[in-house]
């Protein structure tokens, strides 16, 4: 090792953010509720080809025929489908706003996670004074990108560029029939990222879909599509540390990710939507289906920080088709106050020599409740599969619950299946020790969590990971009871 | 440096420290024995300010200052270290990345700032170097799957690290093999000094060998029933604790 752990971090924290670039993405607000008029104009305002509209019709006509789950371990107050606006627009900036109006616990916040007064300004909607290169910083990338032919834009702009990829791919891995949510992101998804790595090529850089900053009002219901195409690399960032505060209530993503033979995607998220207040009032539904192919020899690691969200929904899923194919899913889970988080992932061997390995972290505060729930299936036809699940729950506190729910299936004798799981608390003794060190209880507790969470941070892009270790310290802030 | 007034502490309402009077001061070396359950460990605790512990009667003081109301972290920054009888796991927080944090919440304590990545690995080599502590062992979990005798070497070595005032050493010697016992007792000798003083608590002559005391405190049911020179170590050896328990309660 080069680096003393110490040595790296400050070198990390002077470091200036450099992700590749992000996709812009554009918007405007429609009136609420959703009926096909609704669908056919948002296809309109984006231009869209016909089979386009079609397809999203199709998809309403779906989903008016679904109920909405029930079986997640989590409750609340069901959205009112009709009372969503299913197109908003990002906020301009306010030109008589200032930082000074805005709250100052989350400009604490920012302080803490080391975003720059611009950076924090355009979380704000403040007008930002001087303007960021991220226009010629992301034209110089687009260039260093198209040289090697990939395509890394929004999903709007891929279905008028690339139709034929977009035709093929959309769809094929999370069917509009799949889920309730998943039928309502394919009539109305907004925007999103669209990625395409040509055959052998290593993606030169992280492609991340935010520059660490949300545009506001985007998020609702995403649609990212990345196609790893034969002996393709690429890794990819989802999300941003920074607390995002979104009006829209329900957010109702689908990622789908394609690895074609021999290729390997990485893709990770750090995702911390406004969890809601300290009384549990407000905060987002965050309802994600998330799912891999993983063709003949191909790779998928799927890693998630998730902090945020008063809801969240979320099993990030590898479907192994092809033979020799690996599925990964590293996640950590943090839920405080009233968050409610049903995560997990489904592993499905279809192929041959198929392993598949998941580790999960969930950690509870307050009266908050952490889920997991994780299917790992082996078809008849998959021989020799593989699968090592590891859960590992820790609680803060008397009032917070955490669950396992483990499915398996096989189908095919030759499996071999193991499963783990582990709860433990954060002790008394463990604190008192961290203190004699003189070491405070907050800083103790940041400690044993960050301990805890780490196999799941070492799969973290190292940028990310810094940050995401930060969100968690924060995050678990005040829990101490 | 520190003066114990007629402490009383107890835990769930039950007495377990009945009026300790002690007084420690700088460049002394202490002993505390006493039979299993007489409050040794939690003489330490309750320096140490383990909040789990009421003091109901009497004082502790830390050069004047009555701690009652210092949280046990300050009082580590004052100076105050406890070598642990059982020393607690913490899995994912390698060694290193412990003693950073400890030493750095230290210097924030005191207005300083981080300490240099250079000096600190100066620091630990140092250290590790004097207590033949494998540089492996410091990128493992804090005490998590350590053998007894590597917890109690480890406590040592984050004593060193944080050259404390007063450090308290409790049951140090037990898990730690021969050759053991003499490199970590070195590693208590170097830190002696005429500003600094240690309490150490053992069952075992053996230690005292090394660590030579200046006085031998027995504690018997939450008092302190006989204090000498480092000769009462070797009577005790002899003789046991009825003799003490019996004179105690006549
Ligand atoms: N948290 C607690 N709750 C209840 N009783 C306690 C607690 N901590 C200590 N005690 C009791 O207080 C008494 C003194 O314990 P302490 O650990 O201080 O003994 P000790 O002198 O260190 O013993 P040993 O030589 O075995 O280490 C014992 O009877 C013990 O059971
Ligand atoms: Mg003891």
């Amino acid at each position: 090792m080069a680096y003393t752990e110490e040595e790296l971090k400050k070198e990390l924290e002077t470091k200036e953010y450099e992700y590749g670039f992000y996709t812009d993405i554009e918007s405007e607000t429609f009136p609420v509720g959703l009926s096909e008029e609704i669908v056919i104009a948002i296809s309109k305002k984006k231009e869209e080809p016909e089979w386009m509209t079609l397809w999203r019709l199709e998809a309403f006509k779906i989903w008016k025929e679904m109920e909405e789950p029930e079986w997640a371990n989590v409750h609340y107050v069901k959205p009112d489908f009709q009372a969503i606006s299913y197109y908003s627009a990002p906020k301009k900036a306010d030109p008589n706003k200032t930082l000074d109006d805005v709250d100052p616990e989350l400009l604490e916040m920012y302080k803490k996670l080391g975003i720059s007064v611009d950076e924090q300004k355009k979380l704000q909607n403040v007008a930002v004074d001087i303007v960021m290169d991220s226009v010629s910083v992301a034209t110089t990338f687009k260039k260093t990108l198209g040289e090697k032919g990939i395509i890394f834009c929004s999903i709007s702009e891929a279905i008028k560029e690339h139709p034929e990829l977009v035709k093929k791919y959309l769809g094929s891995v999370v069917p509009k029939t799949d889920n309730f949510y998943a039928a309502l992101n394919s009539a109305v998804f907004s925007d999103g990222s669209f990625c395409y790595i040509p055959k052998g090529v290593r993606c030169p850089m992280e492609l991340s879909t935010y520059f660490r900053i949300n545009q506001a009002g985007t998020g609702q219901f995403e649609r990212t599509l990345v196609i790893a195409d034969e002996g393709s690399y690429v890794s990819y960032l989802e999300g941003c540390t920074a607390p995002s505060r979104d009006e829209n209530q329900l957010h109702a993503a689908v990622v789908e990710l394609v690895s074609l033979d021999d290729a390997e995607i990485k893709y990770s998220t750090v995702q911390n939507w406004f969890p809601g207040n300290k009384e549990g009032k407000g905060g987002v539904y965050n309802f994600v289906t998330k799912r891999a192919l993983c063709e003949k020899n191909a790779k998928v690691s799927w890693t998630q920080v998730e902090t945020g969200s008063a809801v969240t929904w979320k099993y990030p899923s590898c479907i192994l088709k092809g033979d020799n194919s690996i599925g990964e899913f590293y996640s950590i889970a943090v839920t405080n106050n009233y968050q409610q988080a049903d995560t997990g992932t489904k592993m499905i061997h279809l192929g041959k020599n198929t392993r598949s390995t998941i580790i999960s972290k969930g950690i509870s505060a307050g009266k908050s409740h952490n889920s997991y729930r994780g299917l790992v299936q082996v078809s008849s036809r998959a021989e020799n599969a593989r699968n090592f699940s590891q859960c590992d729950s820790l609680l803060m506190g008397n009032e917070c619950g955490a669950h396992t729910f483990p499915y398996i299936e096989v189908k095919n004798k030759s499996a071999m299946i193991e499963h783990e799981a582990t709860t433990s608390k954060i002790g008394e003794d463990q604190i008192f020790y961290c203190n004699q060190r003189g070491i405070d209880t907050e800083k103790a507790i940041a400690l044993i969590v960050n301990g805890f969470s780490k196999e799941v941070l070492n799969k973290l892009p190292m940028e990310f990971a810094v940050e995401a270790q930060k969100l968690l310290e924060i995050s678990l802030e005040g829990s101490v009871g | 440096m520190l003066q114990i007034k007629n402490l009383h502490a107890s835990v769930e309402d039950k007495e377990i420290l009945r009026g300790i009077n002690l007084e420690v001061k700088a460049g002394e070396v202490h002993a505390i024995m006493g039979p299993n359950g007489s409050g040794k460990s939690t003489l330490s605790s309750v320096i140490a300010g383990k909040e789990e512990f009421e003091v109901t009667e009497g004082q502790v003081i830390l050069d004047g200052e009555d701690l009652e109301d210092i949280s046990p972290e300050e009082r580590a920054h004052k100076g105050i270290f406890l070598s642990f009888q059982y020393p607690v796991e913490i899995p994912g927080v390698s060694v290193t990345n412990f003693m950073k944090t400890a030493i750095n919440e230290g210097r924030k304590a005191k207005g300083l700032e981080d300490m240099p990545a250079k000096d600190m690995l100066k620091l630990i080599r140092e250290k590790s170097e004097m207590l033949e502590i494998d540089r492996k062992f410091l990128s493992r979990s804090l005490n998590e799957g350590f053998s007894g005798g590597e917890k109690k070497r480890n406590e040592i070595f984050q004593m060193a690290m944080l050259e404390p005032k007063l450090a308290i050493l409790d049951e140090t010697d037990s898990g730690l093999d021969i050759d053991a016992l003499r490199i970590v007792s070195n590693g208590v000798n170097k830190l002696r000094s005429k500003d600094n003083a240690v309490i150490v608590i053992t069952h075992y002559q053996r230690l005292l060998e090394y660590i030579v005391p200046d006085f031998v405190h027995v504690l018997h049911n939450g008092k302190i029933v006989k204090s000498g020179g480092k000769e009462l170590a070797l009577e005790l050896e002899e003789k046991g604790y009825d003799w003490l328990k019996n004179e105690a309660t006549v």
